[in-house]
């Protein structure tokens, strides 16, 4: 029975490799049948993993746990990327690459899942690889020169943190004698407090390279500007939720000879504040929601520091990470219904020719600050409490001051986007005062992603309930 | 009943937004769908009777996110149903006075109703993160009010001021509830268990950080010294209705947040902190009446007088916390404070909305480009000074009823309030010089040709002032509706 509670994964596997397979007979116009392909594996994926939502926790084959905080990543995961796909449809269709697009994103969905939901230190890194290199070729599908260089940061930065990662797992395990976390926690207990630190230190620090956290965060920006929307999507949404319940579920096994909730607290006010400030300056849309996505990873890493001194740690990071990938996405959604913004100032106008589209913007922007009744909000505030909860209350002012700094440059887009006047002039597209391509798929994406993060901000009953009591098994 | 109060506003907001009609329509929507309210909440204060024990009338619970113990749970006493009634009337009134808007009124009526939701909201809930949610929607809200239908050039500046002041109150506000919610046992963001348990009472360290982070969060809303200063610019930017609206109704907030949350919760560092709520009272009594009187814009004056008037209601609440003084005493301090808000909002409205005709006519609020307009348009000087003379505490009108209040029961409960009382005068002084340079004398400037104020300008002003000159004359009805809910108040915060 024990390879059918990885049905998921399976299926996620099925899929990339069938995709891939589909799109190497399949003539340039008939890849939308990857698609479908692709669609339907994450459909399978999610179903199966909605059905094993309420068993008890267990572990497979020794590394692998099924637990709560598994299922709940294993779902947020499936709709942020059928999410991705439903935005990327215009971008991504008769593209060379299109069929390898989808392969791709379901091998880092599949990375994800697998760095989220496992209790080993070798299948760590396993799963740190299998959801990095699907990242790289992600990025720098788009050919241009930006592209390149983005794709090339985030291969050089990864490769470095993936040796940093494999160094601190084969310190953890010379240290413990094991690699399985269980082993660990009894293993590290009575063991020399320098060497773990590094071990620990250096797992940590691969994993904040996929979340996108200070100081491994330099990839983000470039490649969230140099990749293409879909591909900017994903890797702003997808790695993150992997790594950071990795990060949780490490952090718990940790020795207490070390401050490590100071230590992570300090790392979530560094992340959170470089990415404010950083923020602050950037005129380019894409640009900005990279540095975005930098700061909110700070207010992410607030649960992973307390997880050993509250019990709301764990339900406080899932419902963020749900609640910041459906409106992380639902920004890239709009950004993806109108191809040709680029600047902030591009989105003037916007209220007035797409209502809709604005009040998408509107909302996920509103969600990104914080504002009640949507999704970060409601992520904030079990975060906040937990942190409070678990003794860093200074960490909770650290945070609420850096939301008001965020305020300012998420409204730096609202403004222009709500305002009445038309957008700038571009050279060469002096005639574009009719419509420029539609893009219904990506819209359609924007609309399902604001009612997303209405939804689990109104449904706040719903979702605690589901990630209430979740513990790490 | 409650429930269709707060969200009939809000269907109606959002079938206007969607909707596509003529913007006649959308005018006559927004009427009627205010009056419709305006009728929920009469027969809802009809009806009212005061619940023993210090409960709630009308109360409703539902679940809506259980694993933090928070519910949708609304009702009123009688310290919210005066502020209902407010709002329901004050948003009504402006409805009538946009009947001539002919700035995107549909948008702009969807807008306003979805703001009178959120507020009819906040003063409806009883639960913490209900209250907060209705306080963060009213300052986007009014963040909309302000860029969209706002004017001069530094608007959207203004709103942003605006919010980023007001978004980082709400976020101390935040931290305070979460604060409560984490010291109770077990832990809950239910109000009215919240005052029952006063949770933070046996660790005064902890309870002056979260007091504190209340008192900031409601301070910046209020507004006191010294965080007004995102008031002056965003009246002055706001268009009539968003003044009216932000002065009458949305600064209440703040105020109601002290007799609802911070008082009742937390009484042992309320009793450490009143003497500063106190000094703060009078600080921003004395100074914004100063500074009002050195204004040349008349809607400047005006806003800065909210600030000299919210500083009355903070002298009372502040002495209602000094206890060993007498009960009695307090009681009428904070039953005056209750007047007061009541009295502000049906008064500033009526200021705002007149000031608005000066706007509309002209396009300048300059008090020296005026001189004599009495003789043009006497309806606006006669209504305006009915106005004045109200704010500035004249029997026989609201503001006299208020005041007198809050005085006799703060310096019955220490002498030192009765260091704010040249504030009174000083209103005078300023409302009298407003009224001399722009009414009287020779008819000169801006005020040549002036055309009066329209019927559907001057009713609703009317109405705001007739309904002040009711609690000036028969103030009974309202004051038995709030006296037993703020006895109860100062019974709890004397824990």
């Amino acid at each position: 029975m024990a390879p059918l509670a990885l049905l998921p994964e399976i299926s996620l596997l099925a899929g990339a490799v069938v995709a891939l397979l589909a799109g190497s007979f399949l003539p340039q116009r008939r890849q939308w049948v990857a698609r479908l392909v692709a669609v339907a594996a994450l459909l399978t994926a999610g179903i199966a993993a909605a059905l094993a939502l309420g068993d008890p926790a267990r572990t497979v084959f020794g590394a692998f746990v099924v637990d709560t905080p598994t299922g709940i990543t294993r779902l947020v995961v499936v709709a942020s990327t059928l999410l991705v796909i439903g935005l990327g449809v215009e971008e991504l269709a008769g593209q060379v690459r299109e069929s390898e697009t989808y392969a791709l994103l379901l091998l880092g969905s599949l990375g994800a899942v697998v760095l989220a939901a496992t209790d080993d230190l070798l299948v760590l890194a396993v799963g740190f690889l299998l959801s990095s290199i699907p990242l790289y070729a992600l990025v720098g599908l788009g050919r241009s020169a930006r592209a390149a260089e983005a794709a090339l940061k985030t291969y050089l930065l990864g490769a470095l943190s993936g040796i940093l990662l494999l160094l601190g797992c084969s310190v953890l395990f010379g240290m413990a004698g094991s690699t399985a976390y269980a082993g660990l926690a009894t293993g590290l207990a009575g063991a020399p407090e320098a060497p773990v630190a590094v071990g620990a230190v250096g797992v940590l620090g691969g994993l904040l390279f996929k979340a996108g956290g200070v100081p491994l965060h330099f990839w983000v920006p470039d490649a969230t500007q140099g990749a293409g929307t879909a591909a900017a999507a994903f890797l702003t949404t997808v790695p993150k939720i992997g790594a950071l319940v990795a990060m949780i579920r490490l952090v718990d096994v940790l020795p207490g000879s070390l401050p490590w909730p100071l230590l992570l607290g300090l790392l979530a006010a560094l992340t959170m504040t470089l990415g404010n400030l950083a923020a602050l300056g950037q005129t380019d849309a894409r640009r900005l929601l990279g540095w975005s996505t930098v700061s909110q990873v700070g207010y992410l890493l607030m649960p992973v520091a307390v997880v050993g001194a509250t019990d709301a740690a764990v339900p406080a990071l899932l419902t963020y990470l749900a609640g910041y990938a459906v409106t992380n996405l639902t920004a890239f959604a709009v950004l993806a219904g109108d191809p040709r913004t680029t600047a902030l100032t591009d989105s003037r106008g916007l209220a007035r020719r797409r209502p809709g589209q604005a009040a998408a913007l509107v909302i996920s922007l509103l969600s990104l600050v914080g504002t009640p009744p949507t999704a970060v909000f409601l992520g904030k505030l079990t975060v906040f409490t937990a942190a409070w909860d678990g003794g860093l209350a200074w960490l909770v002012v650290v945070a609420a001051v850096n939301t008001v700094i965020s305020l300012a440059y998420y409204l730096r887009w609202l403004v222009p986007a709500l305002s009445r006047e038309g957008r700038p002039a571009h050279d060469g597209d002096e005639d574009d005062e009719r419509e420029p391509d539609d893009r219904p798929w990506a819209r359609g994406a924007a609309a399902t992603g604001a009612v997303g993060v209405l939804a689990v901000g109104l449904g706040a009953g719903a979702v605690t309930a589901l990630v209430a009591g979740a513990t790490l098994g | 009943m409650l429930t269709v109060i707060v969200f009939l506003p809000l269907v109606a907001a959002a079938a206007l937004a969607l909707v596509r009609v003529s913007d006649r329509t959308a005018r006559w929507a927004w009427v009627a769908a205010t009056v419709a309210d305006l009728a929920l909440v009469t027969a809802l204060c009809v009806g009212y009777e005061t619940p023993a024990d210090g409960g709630l009338a009308y109360e409703v619970q539902a679940r809506w996110i259980p694993s933090v113990n928070s519910s949708y749970h609304v009702g009123v006493d009688g310290l919210s149903l005066p502020l209902v009634a407010l709002t329901a009337i004050v948003f009504c009134a402006c409805a009538v006075y946009s009947l001539r808007e002919d700035r995107r009124p549909r948008q702009l009526a969807a807008l306003f109703l979805a703001l009178q939701a959120t507020c009819l909201g906040l003063f409806v809930a009883q639960d913490l993160i209900l209250f907060f949610l209705f306080f963060d929607l009213s300052i986007v809200g009014m963040y909309a009010a302000i860029a969209g239908w706002g004017h001069g050039e530094q608007r959207g500046r203004s709103a942003l001021q605006f919010f980023l002041y007001t978004f980082l109150g709400s976020l101390a506000l935040l931290l305070g509830f979460i604060g409560l919610y984490l010291a109770a046992d077990p832990h809950t963001f239910d109000i009215p268990e919240l005052v029952a348990a006063a949770p933070l009472a046996d660790s005064p360290v902890a309870g002056g950080f979260v007091l504190a982070a209340l008192l900031v969060g409601l301070a910046i809303k209020t507004p006191t010294v010294p965080f007004h200063t995102w008031l002056p610019p965003a009246h002055t930017d706001a268009s009539a209705i968003g003044s009216a609206v932000l002065a009458a109704v949305l600064l209440k907030m703040g105020t109601y947040g002290f007799v609802r949350i911070a008082m009742p919760a937390m009484p042992d560092a309320w009793q450490g902190a009143a003497w500063i709520v106190l000094a703060v009272g009078v600080v921003s009594v004395l100074y914004g009446a100063l500074v009002a009187l050195a204004q040349t814009d008349l809607k400047r004056m005006i806003a800065y007088t909210s600030i000299n008037h919210m500083g009355y209601v903070l002298v009372a609440v502040g002495a209602a916390g000094l206890v060993g003084s007498g009960t009695a005493a307090r009681e009428l301090a904070v039953t005056g404070a209750v007047t007061q808000m009541v009295s502000h909002g049906l008064l500033t409205g009526a200021l705002f909305l007149l000031a608005g005709v000066l706007h509309q006519r002209t396009g300048s609020y300059a008090m020296g480009e005026y001189g004599g307009l009495a003789r043009p348009a006497p309806v606006l000087a006669g209504l305006f000074a009915v106005a004045a003379f109200g704010s500035l505490g004249i029997p026989a009108l609201s503001g006299f009823v208020a005041e007198f209040q809050v005085f006799a029961g703060s310096i019955g409960a220490t002498a030192w309030a009765a260091i704010a009382l040249p504030g009174i005068l000083l209103t005078a002084a300023l409302f009298l010089r407003a009224l001399q340079r722009v009414f009287t004398g020779e008819t000169r400037g801006r005020s040549v040709g002036f055309a009066d104020v329209r019927a559907v300008q001057a009713g609703p002003v009317i109405g705001l002032l007739l309904l002040s000159l009711a609690v000036g004359v028969a103030p009974w009805p309202l004051l038995d509706v709030i006296t037993p809910a703020t006895s109860l108040v100062v019974e709890l915060v004397s824990r």
